[in-house]
């Protein structure tokens, strides 16, 4: 019988460096897959989340190792919770261009919020624009 | 001749065969690097004809899918031909949500690919 992990929580903040972002993402798809999840939710979750990680960091907190990045995951068998939140003066949100239209489909930027949006199941940013908490609800397997 | 770490080049009938050294290609040092690599492709080396295999890559950032888009303004600039091929399920899922699969000419299998080039 496979040990299922039930449920797993993260909730830490960090300086606005990478490889520390990319650490603590490494942890959450560890714990993502002792709870069972696998094949395309994995991508998506990792896809999503380096978008998030890397915006707080490079455009909230302009890699300013004194301002803090803070993740809360939380991880059971059916869902996924991700907060990431920055201390950023934050962006507009509810206006984001969309990267697909033919003045901006061949610049080489924009897409992290769109993708974030298409590969979650839910997308919430605060008003402000520094925090995001993202939800997924785990595939459905379609039996054959 | 520029020199890789990032990629692995070879020739097939004129078309340069680019595969990636790295599985998972997240690491934003890294990036810069595939992109400066990739690039030098065309402005060092002057290849017109480039095939971008995905075969060995499980993961991509957006970071790397805008190395790909600068890559494609140079091609095209230098009126050379760019196609991508065997990628995954799930990395091909990226490219049509961002409907970069109209941008890039994606073909299932390097073979497919080789022929296009040749069409």
């Amino acid at each position: 019988m496979t040990i299922v992990q039930e449920h797993w929580s993260f909730d830490k903040s960090l300086p606005s460096d990478l490889e520390l972002g990319r650490v603590a993402i490494e942890e959450l798809m560890a714990a993502l897959c002792a709870a069972g999840w696998e094949g395309m939710d994995l991508f998506r979750i990792q896809m999503a989340l380096e978008e998030a990680v890397v915006n707080a960091i490079e455009h909230g907190n302009k890699r300013d190792s004194n301002k803090m990045v803070r993740l809360f995951f939380e991880v059971t068998p059916q869902k996924v919770v991700m907060l990431i939140s920055d201390e950023g003066a934050g962006f507009d949100h509810r206006n984001v261009a969309d990267p697909t239209t033919e003045e901006l489909i061949d610049k080489p930027r924009g897409r992290g919020v769109m993708l974030m949006r298409e590969l979650m199941g839910e997308v919430v940013f605060n008003d402000l624009g520094n925090e995001v908490t993202m939800t997924k609800f785990r595939s459905v397997e379609v039996p054959e | 001749m520029s020199t890789h770490r990032r990629i692995t080049v070879s020739d097939d009938g004129g078309v340069s065969v680019i595969r990636f050294v790295d599985k998972k290609i997240v690491d934003s040092g890294s990036i810069e690097q595939l992109g400066e690599e990739l690039n030098s492709l065309v402005t060092v080396d002057k290849r017109s004809m480039i095939l971008l295999n995905f075969d060995t890559v499980e993961f991509m950032s957006s970071a790397a899918l805008n190395k790909l888009i600068s890559l494609n303004t140079k091609v095209k600039a230098a009126a050379g031909r760019l196609k991508l091929c065997c990628l995954r399920a799930e990395i091909k899922e990226v490219f049509t949500i961002t409907r970069l699969d109209r941008v890039f000419d994606l073909r299932k299998t390097e073979a497919d690919a080789i022929a296009a080039f040749k069409l």
